[in-house]
């Protein structure tokens, strides 16, 4: 009964908040926007876990964290101690504290959230990273004798690093090729600096450096190297190529200038670091009256950063309603907290420019919801007769992007669906060309980091045992 | 890192030729392919056509004229120095086959880009006539090379100070009103030289290919910077080209979009006269 007692008193302390800055501060700089937990603050939430002798957390994890664990030794004050936990199970956890969408994963199914708000364990997991990181106590853990066999991962996103990082403790030669000048994929180039600081990124790969894994970038596969070149020198290949191609509305006046897709808005603000112009050579435009197109992540990550490059105004055009909108909910409070607006029901028909080519405004249609899609969500319905038209000097088109056709084009054997993914096990992320592998986004097209790092370990697993019995 | 071990200051010092090394695209690297360049840390990534390949000493050809900061921080490189980011070999290849008789028009620093391309054509057995221009004859480049890769080569320079006074798509127009038997007119150079040139072959009904060179910025199919319209579709400079058919292309469009940074190529390269860097 007294522990029962407890429990419920654990239960008393509410979810604790993370500090943060002031939104109409942080609209105006690129600095993270939350400050991370403090020592105290941490205990105090970890003291909210209730140890459940069967935790469903671990279950909605997607790389199976001992999360109750390393919240528990948060509470002991062993910061160090629960920063290993996570590594024993998540390479990446500094950024899986930041990115993952805790809501739909461990914390949706917490048993402290059936009554209470749940223990905010994304929050917890940034904390011991961070602390793991900014107190440079990084362990190097010991490897497994070198068996002599090689790996190449092609990618250094999310999945590609979880590869490395699994394959190179288990003895293996690893060597990452990356097209881009910086590692990191996505975490480099799509999520800006606000959300997930790059010397986090910088410190991860550094730590696969340190463990052996080689790093080459500026190899764009399919071009300076095919898959089938790399399998003469490689005793196995993964594929973690990301989804890297962008989608655009089709729309006319497209190409006007200004009108950017999300990869190059902020490939050009987080990995050319644009914002830093005139410092950095690359250039942005600085739209003051700004449409963003989407809903999800990297649209919300494209108004937020637009904000910060000065924008009066700047809106969120989605075509269905807020309850369909893909984006964490997390990042939709951020975004409206900072000023940006949302046009919901809203599709845009066409552009206008003037005589230099630049944008200058959107027409579009009001829609209704109608009968569900095959996606199950109520397919969105243009109202007739309800053009307008709003004025924008720069647009983001951030609708979605499908799987790069470079490397899949120039790689026979491999087998891809209708849409162009690699088709891979899912359980294994075997794909149908021996001794090739693939994950993550070109693989299931684009999730999160956590899945493409949970795809990454499956591989890991199978590229291990496939290549302990050759 | 990758060192320049040649360097030549060309063209009343606008245009700079380096040989980079860069062993792995030496190698790899077919005539119309390009690279992405990235000086140092703070540079921006710029696409730049390959003027050639030595796979025996490793090196890449990289012609280029001063026109903004980048290029105007590159010229400042010399023997020694190094890129830190070359990243290729980038696009798809010139498609050459035998045809008969290829018209390579190259204009500007064009002519560096279309050098390998037409040197290609006459490897693989077609009749080459190349006609290169310039604004003068202090501008022209790789002319000894040009008549060396080619049967016949004109030269033309828009002032008169050498070869044909006037354009190279007067000359092309000779061409054609003499020779029926032209296959194919490979014209690369400045926009407005390529879509005039594309005017005059499309009268003719001479298939014409022309490399497009947008702005980009990863360069391999991730970004759409370099989306141009080709045939009333839009295409990926970078992944789709960089040659298309001349006729197809909207010049009027890929101009615009060349210059959409125009106001902070200038503020960057008033920066860097003012701080050298």
């Amino acid at each position: 009964m007294a522990e029962e007692k407890e429990k419920k008193e654990k239960a008393k302390v509410p979810r604790q908040k993370m500090p943060e800055q002031e939104a109409k501060v942080r609209a105006k700089n690129f600095n993270e926007v939350p400050f991370g937990y403090t020592p105290e603050l941490a205990q105090l939430e970890a003291g909210r876990c209730i140890q459940c002798k069967k935790p469903k957390c671990i279950e909605g994890c997607p790389v199976e964290i001992d999360i109750p664990a390393f919240v528990k030794l948060i509470l002991d004050g062993d910061f160090i101690g629960a920063a290993r936990k996570l590594k024993e199970r998540n390479s990446l956890p500094a950024v899986c504290g930041r990115v993952c969408p805790q809501e739909d994963q461990c914390e949706k199914v917490c048993i402290v959230g059936k009554k209470e708000e749940p223990v905010a364990i994304g929050r917890l997991e940034r904390f011991a990273a961070d602390w793991e990181r900014e107190k440079g106590d990084i362990l190097i853990p010991e490897k497994a004798p070198a068996t002599g066999k090689k790996v190449a991962v092609v990618g250094s996103g999310p999945a590609g690093l979880t590869v490395a990082g699994d394959l190179i403790l288990k003895g293996h030669e690893v060597t990452i090729f990356e097209a881009l000048h910086k590692t990191g994929g996505v975490l480099i180039y799509g999520i800006p600096e606000f959300r997930l600081p790059k010397d986090i990124v910088q410190a991860e790969v550094n730590y696969l450096e340190r463990l052996g894994v080689k790093v080459e970038c500026n190899c764009v596969i399919g071009r300076i190297d095919t898959v089938d070149e790399l399998l003469q020198e490689y005793d196995a290949v993964f594929l973690g190529l990301g989804a890297g191609l962008p989608q655009f509305l089709n729309v006319p006046g497209e190409n006007f200038c200004g009108i950017y897709s999300a990869n190059e808005y902020l490939t050009r603000s987080n990995l050319m670091k644009a914002y830093l112009f005139p410092q950095y050579d690359t250039p942005i435009a600085l739209g003051k009256n700004v449409a963003v197109f989407g809903a999800g992540n990297v649209a919300m990550d494209s108004a937020r950063t637009a904000l910060r490059l000065g924008a009066d105004t700047v809106r969120i055009i989605y075509r269905r309603s807020r309850d369909e909108m893909p984006a964490r909910i997390e990042e939709i409070h951020h975004a409206e907290e900072e000023g940006v607006q949302f046009y919901l029901l809203t599709a845009p028909i066409r552009f206008l420019g003037d005589d230099n080519g630049w944008v200058t405004g959107v027409e579009c249609l009001r829609m209704e919801l109608g009968e569900p899609d095959e996606s199950g969500r109520r397919r969105p319905v243009p109202i007739k007769g309800s053009e307008f038209q709003l004025e924008c000097d720069m647009a983001v088109v951030a609708i979605g992007a499908g799987p790069n056709p470079l490397l899949p084009t120039t790689t026979p054997g491999l087998e891809l669906n209708k849409r162009g993914y690699i088709v891979a096990d899912l359980e294994t992320g075997k794909t149908q060309k021996s001794g090739v592998w693939a994950g993550g986004d070109i693989v299931t097209g684009s999730a999160t980091v956590i899945l493409a790092m949970g795809a990454g370990r499956k591989a890991a697993n199978s590229i291990h045992a496939y290549l302990m019995n050759r | 890192m990758h060192k320049i071990t040649y360097k030549r200051e060309m063209a009343e010092n606008t245009v700079c030729h380096f040989k980079v090394d860069a062993p792995r695209i030496a190698r790899k690297a077919k005539p119309g392919q390009f690279v992405v360049l990235k000086a140092n840390e703070t540079g921006e990534r710029i696409p730049l056509t390959m003027g050639g390949t030595d796979p025996s000493s490793g090196t890449i050809d990289l012609i280029f004229q001063v026109v903004g900061k980048s290029t105007a921080l590159m010229r400042t490189l010399n023997v020694g120095d190094a890129f830190q980011d070359i990243i290729g070999p980038l696009g798809k290849p010139t498609h050459v086959e035998n045809l008969g008789t290829v018209v390579c028009v190259g204009g500007g620093t064009g002519v560096a880009v279309m050098y390998p391309i037409t040197k290609a054509y006459k490897e693989a057995g077609n009749h080459v006539i190349a006609i290169i221009g310039s604004r003068n004859k202090d501008l022209l480049i790789l002319e000894e090379e040009m008549k060396a890769a080619s049967h016949d080569l004109r030269v033309t320079t828009d002032d008169g100070s050498y070869g044909h006074h006037g354009f190279v798509t007067d000359v092309l127009k000779k061409i054609l009103d003499e020779q029926k038997e032209v296959k194919l007119v490979v014209g690369i150079g400045p926009v407005p030289m390529m879509k005039f040139l594309c005017k005059l072959t499309k009268e003719y009904g001479v298939k014409t290919m022309v490399s497009l060179n947008p702005i980009m910025v990863d360069a391999t199919g991730m970004c759409g910077a370099c989306r141009v319209t080709v045939g009333g579709k839009t295409m990926f400079c970078c992944v789709d080209g960089p040659e298309f058919d001349g006729h197809q292309v909207d010049y009027d469009e890929l101009v615009k979009r060349q210059r959409a940074y125009l106001k902070e190529e200038k503020d960057s390269m008033d920066r860097f006269k003012e701080i050298g860097r």
